[in-house]
């Protein structure tokens, strides 16, 4: 019987619940046997000119072992272009948080001790600290570019709204979040005799951070092995390598010590990548019974202080249309740099932004003209009968049943009892009044289309070990890959390992993102498998002295035998394996004609507002993700609780924050408001699965759609709970003091 | 100054320097690396242990304060046999870890909260744990496993 489809409990699980997974901290190897710790001293200004830099009495603190500041590196530029981040700030910082200065100690505490006595001055600039700001373009971050404007792409037509009944602009503002994966940024690194580096890293893909940091360091890629250990979460912001780790294994060498770095919490929040940041104005045409005929989206991209991740705005005017059918659809953006910490994929990348600009923009419209936001949606889907359907943007979305999913949920959460009661609290007065919330979704994973690695190993004892070039830090895929080989070979998963993350074991790879590592590295494993199968058949014809098509795999037995005449004789793969001889039952494959899937789904929240405090009550979030056939329903199931509490986290609370000068003023866990799990309530999930043609497997990826449909479920609810006073829109995130000014305008307005 | 104290039933003596946290003594001195730091503000509880059988974000406790007393660490849940604590069972059965750094925190805080709270409502769970931060489970799965661990049924 297969298992796949089946609620699997983990292999990772015993060693996190008992003595803890091995990450960068925890790491005892022998190569980091006296190594030095690592500390950056930042920028405490968002914008300034260096006047002056002195280090010498930091040098002389008890245990410092070296200070470098920009003057001692001697790498060629990073990044390149005049935009690129220094290694080190040079002459210049241009956001809280950016790195001047790297301290090296015998111990820990002293590090903070020497930093304290780094005497730097700095001459402050205007700092250009939003969006706003960086169009104005009064104060350059990058004078020789000559604008803030980083990126611009398309235009609209002006006629493009001509003939619509009604016509509604608006412009939404997607605020800047954290990632804030509860393991820090981390690394360790040591160089050995031969000159070549193994750098310890907590990413999200070692193959790409060893092509950044050998690139960095000028050295070859075979000068470089990257080890991915155990990752405490990493939401897209460890993804690569950041510049610290360049400067760290920079540092190994110049001392010729092994090299040990843990950021604090607080550097954190201000010098890991952040996320979302865009300003996007929306403008929706249509008639009166519910069709929608133009949409347009305006992307704005804070990019940040370094432009680094410019394909964002990209993906967001990609998915510009999400999951209508609309004639007409015209997509822009602009991406522009501003004093603030850089900006990067998190939880979505690019497509929550797409979905919370369209899904508001529904409700708008269904709003003025008097119509149920669930009836515009049915209205204006792209209908099961219209794929592969090519939207007006260029994405070709494989399958999709999105009426199915909204009849889902709204079943599923008692839609119209709900707006029963909704319209019996509004009647009686209630100050506590319901707010009702949909958002149905399409996203894309995989988007990369980059392909994978996988290799499937049968050893001489018939146990297997897999490799793969993704890399999972708590999503389960060890699990759900031995779940598919233990499917495929008939070998039992205990006998099955799967391994990743080491650049020497697996020296090709993409890794985890875009929610791309089973339906692209889950097809490679296969493919792998499969082709391990043919070579089985062909050994076994010999042994079994019988033609290979008539041969078949026992799964149930892990036993190969003759179709229809078991009796005849069977070959185990213990048997086989050790009979072959090492590396002939062993596939290495690329699976490289992976298409990006289009997951879909429809999310209805329900909140309570209190209309005299503002607060905001999350009651119920009700979820249908229809990502195709489930390998492992416990892993499915779990990413979709993590990015509903996310999604959610960041309609009701979470925002990065700063100041007119730049300053961030949400840059410790105690001031940022990450979600706790009194904020969140039990989920109600509804299952679908609709496959895809555009990988082996059939499956499209779960990690980000959760996510990416409920920030804009929560975000209508809470509109939707005081639309009766006469709101008609409030941005993210809907804080009490947020809707209480908002109910406060709307009063006064009438 | 010397510290002496009880690491899951076994003394663990060292000097120490004043400052050193209880986190970074059971880190490193006594070479214990489950019990994690997430963060600089007693916020995320992911250090949390028992000291003396009460749980403390052992990130805001100095090693000085906690010489003479006994810590209780993840690693100290796990029976002679490898038997798992029924916390420790339930946090796996019900799927309430991904990446697993909150997780050893997240169980030490559980093992408290079941002690003053032994059949905890959901709603009591996640009151009891507003305290320990989790970014990947949206916490559905951590409050399912502290109930389960509490012998009551958990409706999935």
């Amino acid at each position: 019987m297969s298992i796949s489809g089946t609620r699997v409990l983990r292999v990772e699980d015993h060693q996190l619940i008992t003595t803890g997974g091995t990450y960068v901290e925890d790491l005892r190897e022998d190569a980091l046997t006296g190594a030095v710790h690592a500390m950056f001293l930042r920028s405490p200004i968002a914008h300034a000119r260096i006047t002056s830099v002195d280090v010498s009495e930091a040098l002389t603190a008890p245990g410092v072992v070296a200070v470098y500041t920009a003057a001692d590196i001697d790498l060629a530029a990073g990044s390149a272009g005049p935009v690129g981040q220094p290694w080190l700030a040079d002459g210049v910082v241009r956001y809280v948080g950016e790195p001047v200065a790297l301290v090296l100690a015998e111990h820990p505490y002293q590090l903070a001790d020497a930093a304290e006595l780094i005497d730097i001055d700095y001459e402050p600039l205007t700092a250009v600290a939003s969006i706003d700001a960086a169009l104005a373009g009064e104060t350059l971050l990058f004078p020789d570019t000559g604008s803030n404007v980083m990126q611009a792409r398309g235009e609209f037509d002006e006629t493009a709204f001509d003939g619509c009944e009604v016509v509604l602009t608006r412009t939404i503002v997607n605020q800047r979040v954290a990632p804030a994966p509860l393991e820090v940024r981390g690394a360790a690194c040591a160089w050995d005799a031969n000159g070549r580096l193994t750098i310890w890293l907590s990413t999200q893909n070692a193959q790409i951070a060893r092509t950044i940091v050998a690139g960095g360091l000028g050295v070859g890629e075979d000068s470089v092995r990257v080890v991915t250990p155990d990752v405490g979460g990493g939401f897209g912001a460890k993804i690569g390598a950041d510049p610290e780790a360049v400067v760290l294994g920079w540092a190994a060498r110049r001392v010729e010590r092994p090299v040990r770095w843990t950021e604090t919490r607080s550097e954190n929040l201000t010098s890991m990548t952040h996320g979302r940041a865009q300003q996007n104005t929306v403008t929706i045409g249509g008639r009166r019974d519910g069709t929608v005929q133009a949409f347009r989206l305006d992307v704005v991209q804070d990019a940040g202080a370094y432009p680094r991740a410019m394909f964002l705005p990209t993906l967001t005017e990609l998915m510009a249309s999400g999951v209508y059918h609309f004639p007409k659809v015209e997509a822009a953006s602009r991406a522009v740099v501003t004093n603030t910490t850089p900006i990067a994929p998190y939880r979505g990348a690019g497509r929550p932004e797409a979905t919370a600009a369209i899904e508001r923009a529904m409700d708008l419209f269904a709003a003025e003209i008097g119509m149920d936001p669930a009836e515009v949606r049915r209205v204006n889907f792209v209908r099961p009968e219209e794929f592969p359907y090519e939207t007006p943007t260029g994405a070709v979305y494989d399958t999709g049943e999105y009426a199915g999913a909204l009849e889902r949920v709204l079943e599923a959460g008692g839609y119209q009892e709900l707006r029963a009661e909704q319209a019996r609290r509004r009647e009686g007065g209630d100050p506590v009044a319901l707010g009702l919330g949909i958002a149905t979704y399409v996203e894309i994973t995989g988007g990369d289309a980059g392909g994978e690695s996988g290799r499937v190993d049968i050893n001489p004892d018939g146990s297997v070990t897999a490799y793969t070039g993704s890399s999972p830090h708590g999503q389960g895929l060890d699990t759900s890959l031995a779940m598919l080989l233990s499917d495929r070979l008939g070998i039992p998963m205990d006998r099955i390992t799967v391994r990743h993350g080491d650049t020497d074991e697996v020296p090709k790879g993409i890794g985890t993102f875009g929610s791309r590592s089973l339906q692209l590295g889950g097809s490679a494993v296969r493919q792998a498998a499969d082709q391990v199968i043919d070579r089985a058949r062909e050994l076994v014809a010999d042994l079994l002295e019988a033609a290979p098509q008539d041969l078949e795999l026992n799964v149930e037995h892990g036993a190969w035998q003759v179709r229809g005449a078991p009796s005849s004789g069977s070959v185990t793969w213990a048997q086989l394996a050790g009979q072959a001889g090492a590396g002939t039952l062993s596939a290495d494959v690329w699976f490289g004609d992976g298409a990006p899937t289009f997951p879909f789904g429809a999310h209805l929240a329900v909140v309570e507002v209190d209309t005299l405090t503002g607060k905001v009550e999350l009651r119920r979030l009700i979820a249908a993700d229809d990502a195709g056939p489930v390998v492992n329903p416990l892993a499915f199931r779990g990413q979709r609780h993590g990015g509903l509490g996310q999604g959610a986290a960041q309609a009701l609370l979470e925002v990065m924050s700063y100041d007119p000068d730049g300053n961030p003023t949400t840059a410790t866990l105690a001031d940022y408001s990450f979600v706790t799990a009194t904020e969140l309530p039990d989920f109600e999930l509804v299952d679908m699965e609709t496959p895809t043609t555009r990988n082996l497997l059939g499956v499209k990826g779960i990690g980000e759609a959760a996510t990416i449909g409920s920030t804009p479920a929560v975000h209508n609810a809470v509109v939707d709970a005081v639309a009766h006073l006469g709101v008609s829109h409030l941005d993210m995130p809907t804080t009490p003091l947020r809707v209480w000014q908002a109910l406060a305008e709307a009063r006064k307005a009438n | 100054m010397k510290v002496t104290i009880e690491v899951n039933g076994g003394p663990v003596s060292a000097e120490v320097e004043d400052r050193t946290l209880l986190v970074h003594y059971i880190r490193e001195t006594a070479g214990l690396t489950a019990t994690n730091v997430g963060c600089d503000t007693t916020s995320c509880g992911a250090c949390t242990v028992l000291l003396d059988g009460e749980s403390v974000k052992s990130c805001t406790v100095l090693a000085a304060q906690a010489d003479g007393h006994a810590v209780t660490t993840v690693e100290g849940l796990t029976g002679q046999d490898g038997e798992l604590h029924p916390v420790q069972r339930a946090f796996r059965e019900q799927h309430g870890l991904q990446c697993g750094f909150c997780t050893p925190g997240m169980i030490m805080a559980t093992v408290s909260l079941l002690e003053h709270n032994p059949k905890p409502t959901r709603a009591e769970v996640r009151e009891g744990l507003e305290g320990n931060l989790c970014r990947c489970t949206g916490y559905h799965n951590i409050v399912s496993a502290v109930v389960d661990a509490s012998g009551q049924e958990v409706a999935r």
